[in-house]
Parts: structure tokens; sequence; C-alpha cells
């Protein structure tokens, strides 16, 4: 009892005083990032609501702010995405695979996996010089819808393939057991057993590469997509623009109104986006309860 | 393993010979033999897919080093890398890259300063005191922070950053470092907070039982058992975010400007690796120029500085994990 008699007591209580005024700083430094994200979102609504017309989306671009508009732009990312979507799809669950279910436990598959962690973290920048040279110079291309599907296609391959493989990982082994019980050969316990109990948990890593692509700017600016695409790309092999770079376009011109059409192409950038996520955390949901 | 079943399965009573069975036999063979074709075709087409990993990295190498190679042979080696003037479109040209490397390093130790406590703090928020009510709102709306594209930062640091900051420094012009760099130190807290509180969600909840027990406040057993203990893991997404800000292209581009710098002062116009690659890449360059040339030398440093603190983080993360 004498313990907790004078400076003890007094210095619990200070203790107490440090703890709970540390708690309320970590608190506010929390809340930074949720003002960072309210700040973001009402500045760009304020200043693109106004632009946020039909026009915006059944003009081409223009030097006339009154004009323009991001039909192109909005065609020419749905395209990519259409481009991309199948083939990241199979080259990135089937490496995934291939790491989970098949590969022994040697160098090659240490190598690999090394490898994908590295190029997740390659800045996207250079992904566009290795599209440029590989895709619009090398297999001749040229600055064309194809070669920016490929080149984002490379990007955000390390992406789908962690996701991927997190998916199969957390796929029970009892499954698969039961399937080789069954008689199945390993392909049979794969494609039957094991993909469809991983394949919301697949799905959800993919719409969140696509929400990626749809977003980034740098590689195709270095792969040269066009910032005045009057048409709508009719094959693959057509030039082409996407949202971002519209939008950079409109963000890079000195008028205030630019900057407006800017911020209505960001309600609409992000409105996609959110529908994006809102997909994946479904899919999330019905994969939490499956499993 | 998988073949295991086969062995114990344990006698089957033979089949008698009809022609029916006879038939069936042989319908079943020509059925397992497309199975086993399968079997045996897909871990290789697999693995190919897998090796498209090696193919992108063998790829990226290349070219940057080819193209570097070429550039090398006009510009010396030691002029690149030591060179403090950075002109490569006007006369009379000079190809330093240290102007290039000053301003990444400057957006970077901005963004830094900025994400590194803020981005700590919200991790022993998020894993030691908050509520899971709390805790269930926050990290989506984290979640949703990372997924912003770097474009939308760009015009958030141009817009609202800027005004603000010539707010207050009122003699700083509209392109800056400062309020690129506060802005891209606000894209990487999600990055910081989200790997750091895993690291201290690694931490065994009986260490801070341990601590409780002895008397200890929540703040001192987040500050001297967990930190750390998960101390490998909140270095590693250090550098990771690091990395990330060094390879940050939009927001630079929009909002720091295009002035190749050697400079320190925050107020002033820069220009980094990335904004440089992009600026000439919107031009017309010709290839087998020497602007076009610098891309891929810039290029190459940029890949080699992130390559080195990926790797960094990787090894910190994997060499000092405290194991429970």
């Amino acid at each position: 009892m004498n313990l907790l008699q004078g400076g003890n007591r007094h210095q619990i209580a200070r203790r107490r005083k440090i703890d709970f005024c540390l708690h309320l700083l970590f608190a506010a430094a929390t809340s930074v990032g949720v003002i960072a994200l309210c700040a973001l979102l009402i500045d760009i609504i304020i200043d693109g609501i106004s632009r946020l017309q039909p026009g915006l989306f059944e003009n081409f671009p223009s030097r006339r702010a009154e004009r323009a508009g991001m039909k192109s732009a909005i065609v020419g990312s749905m395209y990519m995405l259409c481009i991309m979507l199948p083939i990241s799809f199979v080259l990135g669950v089937g490496a995934a695979i291939w790491l989970e279910e098949y590969a022994g436990k040697n160098r090659f598959t240490r190598l690999i996996q090394l490898n994908i962690s590295t190029l997740a973290g390659v800045p996207s920048i250079v992904y566009g010089i290795l599209g440029l040279t590989l895709f619009v110079r090398l297999l001749m291309l040229q600055r064309s819808l194809l070669a920016g599907a490929l080149t984002m296609t490379i990007l955000v391959l390390p992406i789908i393939i962690v996701s991927a493989q997190e998916a199969l990982r957390a796929v029970p082994k009892s499954r698969r057991d039961a399937s080789y019980a069954l008689g199945a050969n390993r392909w049979q316990t794969v494609s039957r057993a094991v993909l469809p109990s991983a394949l919301p948990g697949i799905l959800t890593g993919v719409i969140l590469a696509m929400s990626r692509a749809i977003g980034e700017t740098a590689p195709l600016i270095m792969i040269g997509a066009l910032t005045y695409v009057a048409f709508l790309p009719k094959h693959m092999l057509d030039q082409f623009t996407v949202m971002p770079i519209q939008i950079y376009n409109w963000l890079s011109r000195p008028q205030p109104e630019f900057h407006e059409l800017a911020a209505a192409g960001i309600i609409v950038l992000l409105a996609m986006l959110l529908l994006m996520n809102f997909a994946a955390i479904l899919l999330r949901n019905k994969f939490s309860k499956i499993s | 393993m998988n073949g295991e079943w086969l062995q114990t399965g344990g006698a089957v009573e033979p089949l008698k010979q009809t022609p029916e069975t006879v038939r069936a036999a042989g319908a079943y063979s020509f059925k397992n033999e497309r199975k086993s074709v399968m079997n045996r075709l897909m871990p290789v087409l697999l693995m190919l897919c897998a090796s498209v990993s090696i193919i992108t990295t063998v790829g990226i190498v290349y070219t940057l080093v080819s193209e570097t190679v070429l550039f090398f042979r006009e510009v010396p080696i030691v002029e690149f890398l030591t060179g403090t003037r950075w002109s490569p479109l006007f006369e009379p040209r000079a190809f330093g890259i240290l102007p290039l490397l000053a301003g990444t390093l400057l957006i970077t130790i901005i963004a830094c300063v900025v994400a590194m406590p803020i981005g700590l703090a919200s991790a022993v928020y998020l894993s030691e005191y908050a509520p899971r009510r709390v805790r269930n709102i926050i990290k989506p709306i984290l979640e949703v922070l990372a997924g912003v594209p770097t474009i939308v930062y760009g015009y958030f640091a141009l817009s609202f950053m800027t005004p603000i900051v010539r707010a207050i420094f009122p003699e700083t012009g509209i392109f800056n470092a400062l309020s690129a760099g506060i802005v891209v130190g606000i894209m990487i807290i999600p990055m910081v907070t989200s790997l750091s509180e895993d690291a201290m969600n690694a931490v065994p909840k009986s260490l801070r039982d341990g601590a409780y027990a002895l008397g200890a406040t929540k703040f001192e057993s987040a500050l001297k058992i967990v930190l750390p203990a998960a101390l490998s893991g909140i270095v590693a997404s250090f550098v990771l975010a690091f990395s990330r800000a060094v390879g940050e292209t939009m927001i630079v581009t929009v909002a720091a400007g295009a002035t190749p710098n050697l400079t320190f002062n925050p107020l002033e116009s820069i220009q980094t690796m990335t904004a440089y690659i992009v600026q000439v890449s919107l031009g017309d360059t010709q290839r087998g120029s020497i602007e076009y040339g610098s891309i891929f030398a810039v290029g190459m440093a940029l890949f080699i500085i992130t390559f080195l603190l990926n790797s960094i983080a990787q090894y910190v993360a994997r060499k000092f994990r405290e194991e429970y």
C-alpha cells in the first residue's frame, strides 16, 4: 500500500497523462490521411462539377475549352482495359498457379519469386521506357493501342501474380486431397478443385490491378499515347489516348478553364475507380463467406 | 505425396470381361489419355507464363544498358555523374545528372519528413490504440488514398497545396518543390502505415500483455516493446516508401516544374529524374539523338537507385526480423 502513496502515485498520474496525450497525437496523425482525402475530393468536386456536363462525354478534345470533351480518352481507356484484361489474367494467374501448385522449392523458383517482388518495385516510368523500346520500336507496333495495352500488362503482372498466389495459398489442402482421393490428376485438381475456390480472391486482385492501370499516366506518355485524338480507335494498331493523359494535357495548360476540365475529368476517373473498387469489395466479401 | 492414393486403394474385385466392359474400358482409356495430355502440357504452359517475369526483367536491363552504353560514347560517364549542369535541349549542352539527382532527393526528403512520422504514428494508433470499429473505418479509407491515381495527386498539388504554400511563403513560384514534396508525402502515407502496422501486428500479444502486467501504459508498451520488436518491418516500410517517392512521376511533373536546378531550397522550381524523362518523351525526339539516349541514362540511374533501395528493404525485413 505504501508504494502507491506520495511520489509513486504522482508518477503514475504523469505517465497516464503522457499516454493520454500521445493517444490524442496518434489519433490526430491518423486523421491526417482522412483529412487529406476529404480535402482532395472536395477540392476536385468544387472545381470540376460545373464542367461535368454531357459535352464532356460526347465531345472530342478541342483547343476551345467550352467544346472540349474526353470521349476519345474514355473510349481509349476502356479499349485498353479490354485488351489487357484477358492477356494479364492468363499470364498472371498462370504464373501464380505454376509457382503455387507446380514449382518445386528450388533455385529457379526462388529466382522467379525474387524477380517478381523486384518488378513490383520498379517505377512505372521505367516500364514506359521498356514499352517504348520493345513494343513501339522493336515489334514495330508504333504508338498504338496494342503497344499501350501490352506495356500496361507488363506493369500490372506482378500485382496480379502476388494476389493470385495469396488466393491460391488460402485454399485449404484438404480440398486438394479430396480431389486426389477421387482419382483426379494434378491438372484436374488444380482446374476444378483449387481454381474455383480461389477465383473470387484472384478476381479481386485482377480488378485492383485494372484500377491501377486505368490511372497510370507516365508509362503511356513514354510510349507516346497522343493527347489530341479526335477520333475513336478502330483497331488495335490505331493511335489512342486515355483519361489520365487527357487530364494531364488539360492540367498542363495555363488557362483556368482547362483546369476545370481536368477536375471534371478526374471526377469521371475517380467514379470509375470507385465502381471497380466496389466490385472488388463485393467479391472479397463473397470470398470470406465461402472460406 | 499426390500419388499416394494409388497405392492405398486396396483390393478391388476384377471385372469380368464382356463386350460392354471392354468398350467401356476403351472409352475410359481414351478419356484418360486426353486428361493425361492436359496434365503433362499444362505445367509447361504455366511455366512459360511464370517466365514472362524473367523476360521482363531481362528486357528492362537490356534496353537500359544497351542505350546507355551508346549514350556514354558521346557523353563521358564521369561528366554524367559529376557534372553540375543539366541542359540537354539547349546550347551549350551539358549532361551532369547532379541537378536532377538533387531535385529528386529534395522531393523525396520533403515527402519522407511528411510521411514517416505521420505514417508511423498512424500505424501505432491503428495497431495499439484504435478500437476495432475505428480500424474498420480507417483502413479502407487509407486503401482508397493509396489507390488514387498520381495524376489526381498532381492536380491536388497544383490547385490546393501550391496556393497554401504561396500564401505562407509569398516569394514562391507556381512550380515549387515544397508543394509537390508534401503531396508525394501524402501519397506514401498509406504505404508506411499499412506496412508498419503489419509489422506491429506480427508482434505477439503476449509480449504486450507482459508489459501491461508490469504496469506499463499503452504508450510505454508500444515504445519499448512493440516498436523494437517490429523495427525491421518499420525500417523496411520507410525504405520502400523512400523508393516509391524517388520513382514518383506525375506529381512532380505537374507541380514541381521543369528547371534542372542544383538547389536544396524547397521553394524553388526543380526537375526530378522522372520529370525529365516525361519532358523529353512529350517532345518529338528523334531516335538515336543524344536527348533520346539521355532518357535511358537517366532511366538507368533511376532503376539502379530504386532497385538498390528495394533490395535493402527486403534484406532488412528478412535479416533483422525478430522471430517469436
